[in-house]
């Protein structure tokens, strides 16, 4: 067996001074995928927070290619690209401009405007890359936001929630296209509680991991 | 590497005018609030010319000061609601330096302006006009040091209910030594000529030493205020 490309060991976070969770273990080899469940409240999008860096966690180990991503630092960074529940968009630019600035800023120096667009066709924006987010609905947004990670070629996804607003097509064509990211050797996670259809997936309950202690 | 972390500094650089240029309304409002507050002290006090150009410079510099400090609460706050702060963390490329093209185009838009339009509103203070140059120089100096340290309370008090009377109260005691060497230069200018170079210095020095490291703490209060 390879070395696992993201691993996490005995992981625990809280918030406050409330511990969510404890003992937080996997591993993801190359095209591999887990989904996170679990009722609200569990700490699903704490987890994914603490596993991107923007959250502490309380103790544990997370390691991209057996190298603690503490240590990487900024590196960590050039190889994630984080879907939050909130989309990081700003109304007052268009679909492209949104694009852009993410790239330039996420270090695709060499995005272009073809690049732009065809990160906007492939969910189905190609029409919309003049207008500015403000006059978009809550699942063209959504859609927005995921344009921003095709613009970056980054092996681990990090999705929270990537299927809220979406529509039955764009579900599909979501799920395609994270098949695809799999197929290119990606890893991802994706927290959701509604369920989905992604072949070789593998559920992680986080209900079996919450520590009920103050 | 490096031409590339040029390349996001100046994609941050541009967002911000570009999110300025929207909402252009909004950042008028800074400007007009320097343009009002001035503007009452002649009202009040009266138009005896002596008067006024006595307190003339510390009503300047103070006027700034507040139209700079109102314009803080709106640095981060939107980036933080809307989670493009979030990604903006997540940048491969040093912090520092994407906070400190952040803050640059936030002192183009708001600094620069009230420094380029502090003579016009001098003149309603009888200002004398030999004193006309060092008001804009001491404000080119000093307001980009407030821009500085104002961002390090803006970015701890993000996600805290009524964050922006907190920013206020946080940074107007640390302002007072910008406040008191800008005004003063203005002072000096207006009436012996040779002391305000002195002042004038030392809002140099203050400005050196903010651009060093107030950017630094910036992100550092960022990266704990989002954890």
């Amino acid at each position: 067996m390879p070395e696992a490309m993201f691993s996490v060991r005995a992981l625990s976070c809280a918030r406050g001074d409330r511990v969510l969770f404890g003992g937080v273990s996997f591993e993801l080899h190359a095209g591999e995928a887990l989904h996170i469940r679990g009722p609200n409240g569990h700490g699903k999008t704490t987890l994914l927070r603490a596993l991107c860096g923007l959250g502490r966690p309380l103790r544990g180990d997370i390691r991209w290619r057996g190298e603690r991503v503490r240590d990487l630092g900024d590196e960590f960074y050039a190889v994630l690209a984080y879907l939050g529940h909130l989309n990081g968009l700003r109304d007052e630019l268009t679909a492209a401009e949104n694009v852009w600035t993410y790239a330039r800023i996420h270090g695709g120096a060499d995005c272009d405007g073809k690049t732009v667009r065809a990160a906007l066709a492939r969910v189905g924006l190609a029409a919309a890359a003049g207008r500015p987010a403000r006059h978009m609905s809550q699942g063209q947004k959504r859609r927005l936001a995921l344009a921003c990670l095709l613009v970056v070629d980054r092996p681990l996804w990090l999705l929270d929630e990537p299927f809220t607003a979406l529509d039955v097509a764009s579900v599909g064509a979501l799920v395609s296209l994270i098949e695809e990211h799999l197929h290119g050797g990606g890893v991802a996670l994706i927290v959701s509680h509604q369920a989905f259809d992604l072949p070789g997936i593998r559920a992680f309950d986080l209900e079996h991991f919450v520590r009920v202690k103050r | 590497m490096r031409s590339s972390l040029l390349g996001a500094m100046r994609a941050v650089f541009v967002r911000e005018l570009l999110l300025f240029w929207r909402r252009r309304t909004e950042v008028a409002n800074v400007l007009v609030f320097f343009v009002i507050v001035t503007t009452l002290f002649p009202l009040a006090v009266g138009p005896e010319r002596l008067e006024l150009a006595h307190i003339a410079p510390g009503v300047l510099w103070v006027a700034a000061l507040l139209a700079t400090t109102l314009s803080l609460t709106q640095l981060f706050i939107i980036d933080y609601t809307e989670g493009s702060l979030d990604q903006l963390l997540l940048s491969p490329y040093p912090l520092t330096a994407l906070v400190f093209a952040k803050l640059a185009a936030h002192w183009v838009l708001t600094g620069l302006p009230l420094a380029l339009l502090s003579p016009l509103l001098a003149v309603q203070m009888a200002l004398p006009d030999k004193a006309m140059p060092t008001l804009v120089l001491s404000l080119l100096l000093g307001t980009p040091v407030l821009t500085l340290i104002g961002a390090i309370p803006a970015a701890l008090t993000l996600g805290v209910r009524g964050g922006g009377v907190l920013v206020s109260l946080l940074v107007l005691p640390l302002y007072t030594p910008v406040l008191i060497f800008g005004a003063e230069a203005v002072a000096a200018a207006a009436g012996q000529e040779f002391a305000a170079t002195a002042h004038l210095s030392l809002l140099a020095a203050f400005l050196v030493l903010a651009l060093a490291f107030a950017p630094l703490a910036c992100a550092s209060a960022l990266r704990v205020s989002l954890d």
